[in-house]
């Protein structure tokens, strides 16, 4: 099975997750078209119904739109594009805090540790 | 109206009570996992629901209609073992099924068979236990049934063989048609499942959509399957 799920929490809220990062990556790039339901349900290996649900709500959040007769198709609103990436990275970044502060990191123990890591990645690129 | 419909089912094999007093609905366009341990009895409602057992007491109707020749007519049955004359071979097989079932399908059938580069001059006896299972789906998908049982379709196939039998079903079966699967091996169909049921020593412990199941329990179904069924 292509995607993997995560226990305990509803297959359709994961399938949205997933859509979202593939369309914030370019995977799905705006404009470009969306398989159809029983294409998608196939790829990740889930229920058609399921994957009904996760794009109906995708619709309503405006990040697919559907043309009455070819289908669906991903925003090309810069806007939405822009809010879908924050709210991306926000979801990074606060899994990354939780994370340190269980280890037992202050949150400027954290800021410190970030910017060491990425001037050592950056020494080690050059 | 409810494509399956069990009122007050009760089954006993002399003394011993395989199905309680059971009241289920199911409807169109739905996967229905059906779990439970060995001996809870989902092979006996399967049965039922089949017309290869009958009641002791209660009322089965499957599309408004009891068990029987009427209701093999919408029923694609996939039984939990081999259960196709080995010495046939697959061509053969699809003759048979052709007419045997006037719902059957033999252009989607030809078309699955081709995808598995299956030898149509090869008998069942030939076939490895996974082929034969793969075989029999193909034939039992292929018809264009309102409900189809699944017995144990997983059960004894590799993982690759299983995410085929998966894919297949979810890409085969009607949409408004019910799908009813048992299994023990929930983890991997739980992320196809619209509801899941359990049975607990004949009866149903729980009947519920699988992502509000998760959600509630914030497990897998797998997870709370082991839990409630803890040995």
């Amino acid at each position: 099975m292509a995607w993997e799920f995560k226990n305990g929490v509803p297959i359709y809220l994961q399938i949205i997750t997933g859509v979202k990062i593939r369309i914030a990556c370019g995977d799905m790039p705006p404009g470009s078209k969306v398989p159809s339901v029983r294409d998608l349900a196939q790829q990740a290996g889930v229920n058609p119904n399921t994957m009904q649900r996760a794009l109906t709500q995708l619709e309503q959040d405006g990040l697919l739109y559907t043309q009455r007769t070819s289908g669906r198709y991903i925003t090309e609103d810069e806007e939405k594009m822009t809010e879908l990436r924050r709210s991306l990275s926000d979801g990074y970044i606060e899994e990354l805090f939780t994370n340190l502060e269980r280890l037992g990191l202050t949150r400027t123990q954290i800021l410190d540790e970030v910017r060491a890591w990425a001037e050592k990645e950056e020494g080690e690129e050059s | 109206m409810a494509l399956i419909d069990c009122k007050s089912l009760t089954k006993k094999y002399g003394k011993k009570l395989a199905l309680n007093n059971i009241d289920l609905s199911l409807e169109g366009g739905r996967i229905v996992g059906l779990a439970g341990p060995n001996g809870s009895g989902k092979t006996t409602l399967i049965k039922l629901l089949q017309h290869l057992l009958t009641p002791t007491d209660g009322e089965i109707l499957i599309d408004g209609m009891k068990p029987g020749k009427d209701t093999k007519a919408i029923v694609s049955y996939l039984p939990d073992r081999d259960f196709l004359p080995d010495w046939m071979k697959l061509s053969a097989l699809l003759d048979y099924y052709g007419k045997f079932y006037r719902d059957f399908d033999r252009e989607k059938a030809e078309q699955l068979i081709d995808q598995l580069s299956l030898d149509r001059s090869m008998s069942m006896k030939k076939m490895s236990k996974g082929t034969r299972e793969k075989v029999q789906l193909v034939l039992c998908v292929s018809r264009n049934a309102k409900v189809y049982l699944l017995d144990e379709p997983i059960a004894g196939v590799d993982p690759a063989a299983r995410d085929y039998i998966i894919r297949t079903i979810i890409d085969n079966y009607n949409e408004n048609a019910l799908v009813l699967i048992s299994t023990h091996l929930i983890s991997d169909v739980e992320a196809v499942l619209d509801e899941v049921i359990f049975l607990k020593y004949g009866e149903v412990f729980l009947h519920e959509n699988a992502d509000d199941l998760r959600s509630r329990t914030q497990m897998s179904i797998d997870g709370y399957f082991r839990e409630v069924f803890k040995c």
